[in-house]
């Protein structure tokens, strides 16, 4: 009995050490979930916090209204208007073109939607919702949203979108937006300006939109709301506005581009037009135009297939990417180098006999026979060959080229819009560079030149830059689109180019020679035709650029003969005594330059000069006062509406 | 006569141990109402489930521990039985068998029975080889074990089954198991595990479990959720909490399962480390308790149960808390007295009446 309670209480003893143990264990356990507290909520509590914070607090972006674009008197060229979209968001739905069908039942959707939105969601393989159909009308809008239950994925949206009320006119200049495409998204991510861009979906691709991307963009703004986790919102925290981008005030006079864009009729070419005194341009034309409203939503493949595939090359900015030999409308400026390289006097005067030869070669002149007893003047008016030909043999083309870059020729003016060419000033370094097989410079590689054919590729804002160069006696302004760069907010302007960028060591006696060489061409010499009876003094001359050389041409001899035949051109000036003009037209494939292009910067000149005609400019088409009223209306409500969608988003 | 029955019933129970019990339960209850975004309804559910699992801790408080042990071997049986039944014929609810649909009694998991029946007819089948034991009697307690333990383990619900088999463990330990076997089994069930992850033993959503424990942040989206979720609760609520219904991982429905198994987190985002210590401090108060309760009972079945409820209560709670905050991974553990749930309520007030019952039947044995 004793052993059994000696037995008992040993193993009483074991047992009480046993549970002695586990309560050890247990006070470990619960000191090690305290340690665990501490490092959560105390040591680790900041980063704990934070993402707490980042959980509930979801930050929207506020896309900043698009500037505006105007012309120099305010004729709005580019707005924005506010639309309801029908969007889908693909990742939400696993039949897409099912759920098109279903659409098509409620809200009309036409063939050329659906291309579009293919080609869309093919190009843009995001996550976000794409537009389907944009501008529905209020009922649309009904009917959609009462089938909404049955259509996930489906989304109408309050968008901004941007609206070109002139179409095609100047189109090559105002250019056009897009939406964001995965590389330019790449680049946006990869720079400083990827917050800015959280939400934006459009992007300047061409033109102006896409020069002044920075200026018309505007500064994104954000909403802080709080949210569950399914990113509903619950309220709003903070908001911080967006502030809207920049408004552009063109140099264009969009009446005189029109008019302009009008003369062209059915022809292809360029017309650039500057203000000399400061280098406002005031009509830049590229003919054939495209309407920009295609792009906004994404064009549809069979449209830019058009565009794209068109013999006329409608896409293509001639007035910058298109190089041309210029013809005759080169001589002006050899005239005014040869008595600035002291090569030729105003009065001296060669005998011209039809031709000039060197050595065993003979270079024609267009009169057989030749234009007798010619001085500096003459050549100009009768744009005498021989004269040139003579004067080119002469001089060292080196030298040459060195007083012509002062003009611009075969440099890029620095216009405010990309994609200019640069053309070709030759020289002896560009000839060995170019054939190397024989680099050598010829006597008679310069007597072609001499006449503004052969090596000589320039595009037509060259030939109006140096033009308006000359008109203004030597003072060069930098040629700009944009004006004014405008706060929508406060008003405030800033000019893009307030001075004279450099000036040239003329002198005034060479200058007035030439000027009565180009007065004497509108009188009596290749351009009398086109200006009888003008009511304005101005200067001219015409050229015919030769499309079948080594290098000029844009065209092959396969092509068709219209396209062999020669380009037109013809440069002005007016009023001469103080210009306040100065212009090229360039029609392509026109022919004689007298017949083609002159008619054309005559009726640039008249409509510049006659407020009446200019008023009438836009009548044809649409009044600008209305248009300009109804786009202010537009803006007006298209900033309500976006304040409007901000709300609903932010409920 | 009423003052009679009245202090019939109430004699019987340890006031202490009442009391705190009755705290964490209030505390609770004060918690859900939070955790369910304010429903009264729920907690008003719960409240009555806590009165009914009080009414039957006190019936059990009752009865003298001889008694509740003549329940263990019909308890184990019918437990096997059931566990059995759900194998055959249990609802599938999430991909695995638990539940069993009697008729006129409802839905229930037998698993919970075990985890009371099991360390029961340990207990019960130690005392019965009082002061003989030898290793053929800790044979047949480990295949007890294992029996149970197998069956929960193929439903598949590897997190109770290691409870349940962790209870039984506790019994032999208790009853004084030879630790060279212990450390052996420890080594073993290591092997076993290594083996089962090796040889694909283990279902996926058992391995992603393990897995998301070890870096959860890997899979924030699906499985690794409510462990990133709960710790960003916990940590966020620091020192002193966000407050009461201030919990904004709370009521923006971050937090899954906020409710059942994930309350604690609801709790330290709203009550900080200060409401931390003091769960903390009311659990070992409780614990605390129970162990003298084991201590100083008068029998070996007293012992054994008290003893192994005791530790149950432990595990419970830290395997719970442990989960929340990231540091085990995540099993379906409720904390006790405080999650949301009539079943686990039931059982733990069971235990607690079965540990009245050894502390206050005490004196009677041994005079």
């Amino acid at each position: 009995m004793a052993s059994e309670l000696r037995n008992h209480d040993q193993e009483l003893f074991w047992y009480q050490r046993r549970l002695g143990l586990a309560a050890v264990f247990v006070v470990l356990g619960f000191m090690l979930l305290l340690g665990r507290f501490v490092y959560l909520q105390v040591y680790q509590h900041k980063h704990f916090a934070t993402l707490a914070e980042a959980n509930r607090i979801d930050t929207q972006p506020a896309v900043p209204n698009r500037g505006i674009v105007t012309d120099r008197n305010g004729v709005v060229l580019a707005s924005n208007y506010s639309a309801y979209t029908l969007e889908l968001n693909p990742r939400k739905i696993a039949n897409v073109e099912a759920t098109i069908e279903e659409i098509g039942k409620i809200v009309d959707i036409t063939p050329r939607d659906r291309r579009r939105f293919k080609r869309l969601f093919e190009e843009f393989r995001t996550n976000d919702s794409l537009p389907l159909k944009s501008r529905l009308t209020d009922e649309e809008v009904a009917r959609v949203a009462a089938n909404r239950f049955r259509l996930p994925g489906v989304e109408i949206k309050a968008r901004l979108f941007r609206q070109y009320p002139m179409g095609e006119v100047a189109s090559h200049v105002i250019g056009y937006i897009g939406r964001i495409n995965q590389e330019e998204k790449a680049r946006i991510d990869a720079g400083a300006d990827a917050t800015n861009y959280k939400g934006s979906d459009y992007i300047g691709k061409r033109g102006i939109e896409v020069a002044y991307e920075r200026e018309l963009h505007g500064i994104a703004g954000s909403t802080e709301v709080e949210v569950d986790a399914s990113r509903r919102v619950i309220r709003e925290i903070s908001k911080k506005p967006s502030v809207a981008g920049n408004n552009l005030q063109l140099s264009l006079d969009i009446r005189l581009q029109k008019i302009a864009e009008d003369a062209f009729g059915n022809k292809r070419g360029a017309l650039v037009a500057i203000e000399p005194a400061t280098g406002d341009v005031l009509a830049f034309v590229s003919k054939p135009g495209y309407d920009p409203n295609l792009f906004v939503d994404g064009i549809d493949p069979q449209s830019w297939d058009a565009l794209r595939d068109s013999p006329d090359k409608p896409m293509l900015n001639r007035p910058l990417q298109g190089g041309y030999p210029p013809g005759s409308t080169y001589k002006p400026f050899m005239a005014l180098m040869a008595q600035e390289l002291g090569a030729r006097t105003a009065k001296q005067t060669i005998s011209d006999p039809g031709y000039f030869s060197l050595g065993r070669k003979t270079w024609r002149d267009d009169k057989p026979g030749g234009h007798g007893l010619v001085d500096l003047v003459k050549s100009i008016i009768v744009s005498c060959d021989t004269y040139y030909y003579q004067l080119a043999a002469e001089l060292d083309v080196d030298e040459w080229s060195k007083f012509m870059r002062q003009f611009g020729f075969g440099q890029k003016t620095g216009i405010d819009i990309d994609g200019e060419l640069t053309g070709i000033l030759p020289t002896r370094e560009w000839k060995a560079k170019r054939f190397p097989k024989d680099p050598k410079f010829y006597v008679g590689d310069q007597v072609s030149l001499g006449i503004g054919q052969g090596f000589n590729t320039f595009t037509p804002m060259q030939m109006a830059y140096a033009t308006s160069v000359l008109a203004n006696r030597g003072v060069a302004f930098k040629p700009h689109l944009v004006k004014r760069i405008v706060d929508a907010k406060t008003g405030e302007a800033r000019l893009t180019h307030p001075s004279a960028a450099y000036t040239i060591d003329l002198k005034p006696e060479h200058l007035d020679a030439v000027f009565r060489g180009l007065a004497g061409v509108v009188t009596e010499g290749t351009g009398r035709t086109a200006f009888l009876n003008a009511k304005y003094v101005s200067g001219g001359k015409t050229g015919t650029a030769q499309v079948f050389n080594l290098h000029g041409g844009d065209y092959k001899a396969s092509q068709v003969a219209e396209r062999l035949r020669d380009h037109a051109w013809y440069i002005a000036m007016a009023p001469l005594d103080q210009p306040k003009i100065a212009l090229v037209a360039f029609v392509e494939n026109g022919g004689f330059g007298a017949e083609a292009a002159a008619p054309i910067a005559r009726k640039v000149l008249d409509a510049y000069f006659d407020p009446a005609l200019l008023a009438n400019a836009l009548k044809s088409t649409r009044s600008a006062d209305a248009e300009a009223a109804a786009t202010a209306a537009n803006n007006k409500a298209a900033a309500e509406a976006s304040a409007a969608a901000d709300m609903k988003r932010a409920r | 006569m009423i003052h009679q029955i009245w202090s019939r019933l109430t004699d019987r129970l340890d006031p202490f141990l009442f009391a705190i019990v009755t705290a964490i339960a209030a505390l609770g209850l004060l918690v859900l109402f939070s955790a369910t975004n304010e429903m009264l309804s729920r907690v008003v559910s719960q409240s009555q489930k806590v009165v009914i699992a009080v009414a039957i801790m006190i019936l059990i408080a009752n009865l003298s521990p001889q008694f509740i042990a003549r329940f263990a071997v019909p308890l184990y049986v019918i437990g096997i039985v059931l566990l059995v039944g759900v194998a055959v014929g249990g609802e599938v609810v999430k991909g695995a068998r638990r539940w069993l649909k009697i008729p006129g009694v409802g839905n229930i998991q037998p698993s919970e029975i075990m985890k009371i029946a099991l360390p029961l007819i340990l207990a019960w089948y130690f005392e019965r080889h009082e002061g003989a034991m030898n290793w053929r009697n800790y044979a047949v307690a480990a295949i007890l074990v294992a029996i149970p333990f197998g069956l929960v383990y193929r439903q598949p619900d590897l997190g109770t089954a290691l409870l349940i088999g962790a209870s039984g463990c506790f019994v032999l330990y208790l009853a004084g198991l030879d630790w060279r076997i212990i450390i052996l089994g420890a080594i073993l069930a290591a092997v076993a595990f290594a083996a089962a992850w090796h040889f694909d033993w283990l279902h996926d959503y058992q391995k992603d479990r393990v897995l998301n424990f070890i870096s959860p942040e890997q899979d924030v989206q699906d499985a690794g959720w409510h462990t990133v979720q709960a710790a960003i609760a916990i940590g966020s609520g620091g020192i002193f909490g966000k407050g009461w219904l201030q919990g904004t991982q709370t009521h923006l429905e971050f937090l899954p399962e906020k409710h059942t198994d994930f309350i604690f987190a609801v709790y330290g985002e709203e009550f900080g480390l200060l409401g931390g210590v003091v769960l903390v401090i009311l659990y070992l108060l409780f614990i605390g308790r129970c162990f003298l309760i084991a201590a100083n009972a008068s029998t070996l079945f007293g012992r054994l149960i008290a003893g192994s409820m005791t530790l149950m209560f432990f595990t419970y709670a830290f395997v719970n808390i442990g989960m929340v905050t990231g540091m085990l991974p995540v099993v379906g553990v409720p904390l006790p007295f405080m999650s949301f749930g009539g079943t686990a309520l039931m059982t733990l007030f069971i235990a607690v009446g079965i540990l009245m019952s050894v502390q206050t039947h005490r004196k009677l044995v041994n005079s």
